[in-house]
């Protein structure tokens, strides 16, 4: 089999439809991942251990299990329960939750991070414990946080075409009708490929940028 | 009941495809590891560039890209793979890359007295390599390749969807037959959970048995 520019083109503004499900499910997949992420952190560092157990477990379970089943489960068994989501949004949540117990445990050492005496000084002057962590403990625990949050969301973008498998319409999944359709598997594939280690590479640059930015602890 | 006794047997089957997968995609990632790993701190310069080029491409692209690469684009260019081939070539390969990393950051984190000793032993670069930094070094690596081993087993459920039975393969298949989503895709949840959590303590055995009689020596 040859290699056919002309096919590249003519498949290439479909591709683009694809590219753009892509970004939408990343960019919506990292907010609510950050989002989780945080809830998660937070939950588990309560004092109250019939909160914080579950919550450990119930993270650790979903981390240690595959993307793809639990997209299956999310888009499959929801409806059962009288749950029905669109294939994005179900993508978006299985996304969410799978990157938001990796994000949690970010967010955990970040926090950590934080000195003792902050926590002893915001309680010297009786902040409550919600304005603890809004004023003093978040603001001084995400800057250095950023890069490897980053990281995770990037790490998030190279798993978006398993949502090609619950029928959204992504980058794969176009890919992979185009190559059904015309019985050409190696330009959509490619394509695809050489899409993802493009945008990973620029990412990479973007990542050491926010490192030096904001990766300094000082 | 004895309906489902056959249905549980199928996802059993596709549970040993699942294990087979992880071990045999495990032993290439950790082989790969090494040889790029080492490869990264070479002293020949185009060692060191194809090391980064296979490193950065497969951690570059995704898995899914890669596997779905490996099994409908290479046999047009004249190798045909069974799906189980392709499997552990795309999982051994992507993992590997990453376990390259962990291998290139063990080694590096082992201080240079360490290197001086071995030149001091009148140690040759792979006597060195083999008698003093990787045995210290391996178990620093440890901890990060059960973490990818995890990983790989995670990502092995995506080989169902070039038509592998393994355990997600054989959800769907009785799900099809059944009509019973809730059990079937609980049922593999909950197994690959135990079986990540097999690797976990596995893992975490090998570590203590490695650094047996080291207590005080390791910082």
């Amino acid at each position: 089999m040859e290699w056919d520019w002309a096919f590249v083109i003519q498949i290439l503004p479909t591709l683009f439809e694809g590219v753009k499900i892509t970004i939408l499910a990343t960019l919506l997949g990292s907010i609510v991942a950050a989002a989780i992420g945080l809830v998660i952190a937070i939950v588990r560092r309560s004092k109250n251990r019939i909160v914080s157990i579950p919550m450990g477990f119930v993270a650790e379970f979903i981390r240690g299990t595959p993307l793809l089943v639990q997209l299956y489960f999310i888009f499959y068994v929801l409806p059962d329960l009288g749950i029905t989501l669109s294939p994005l949004v179900a993508g978006v949540i299985g996304l969410g939750l799978h990157y938001g117990t990796y994000t949690a445990e970010v967010y955990r050492a970040g926090i950590d991070n934080v000195a003792r005496g902050q926590w002893e000084a915001a309680k010297a002057c009786n902040l409550s414990s919600i304005q603890t962590w809004t004023q003093i403990i978040l603001p001084q625990a995400l800057p250095p946080m950023i890069p490897a949050l980053a990281n995770y969301f990037i790490a998030m973008f190279k798993e978006t075409p398993l949502l090609s498998a619950i029928t959204v319409l992504e980058l794969m999944n176009q890919a992979r009708s185009i190559a059904n359709y015309n019985y050409r598997y190696i330009e959509p594939i490619t394509l695809v490929g050489a899409f993802f280690l493009i945008i990973s590479l620029v990412s990479v640059v973007g990542l050491r940028w926010l490192e030096r930015r904001y990766g300094r602890i000082d | 009941m004895g309906q489902w006794a056959g249905y549980l047997q199928l996802i059993l089957d596709g549970a040993i495809v699942t294990i087979q997968l992880t071990l045999m995609g495990s032993a290439l990632a950790l082989v790969m590891a090494f040889l790029a790993g080492l490869g990264r701190l070479s002293r020949f310069a185009p060692v060191r560039w194809l090391a980064t080029a296979y490193i950065e491409f497969f951690r570059g692209t995704s898995i899914f890209v890669q596997l779905f690469w490996a099994y409908f684009v290479l046999p047009l260019f004249g190798f045909s793979l069974t799906p189980l081939q392709a499997g552990v070539l795309a999982l051994g390969l992507n993992v590997g890359a990453y376990g390259a990393e962990v291998v290139r950051g063990a080694i590096k984190s082992i201080g240079k007295e360490q290197y001086e000793a071995c030149t001091a032993l009148n140690f040759n670069r792979w006597q060195g390599l083999r008698y003093i930094i990787l045995p210290q070094a391996f178990v620093l690596m440890l901890p990060t390749f059960g973490n990818n081993a995890i990983e790989l087993l995670k990502a092995s459920a995506v080989v169902s969807l070039i038509s592998l039975t393994d355990m997600t393969f054989q959800a769907q298949v009785v799900r099809a037959q059944t009509g019973n989503t809730l059990v079937p895709f609980l049922t593999i949840l909950v197994l690959y959970f135990a079986i990540a959590c097999v690797i976990t303590f596995a893992i975490r055995g090998l570590e203590r048995h490695l650094t047996r009689g080291l207590d005080g020596i390791r910082s």
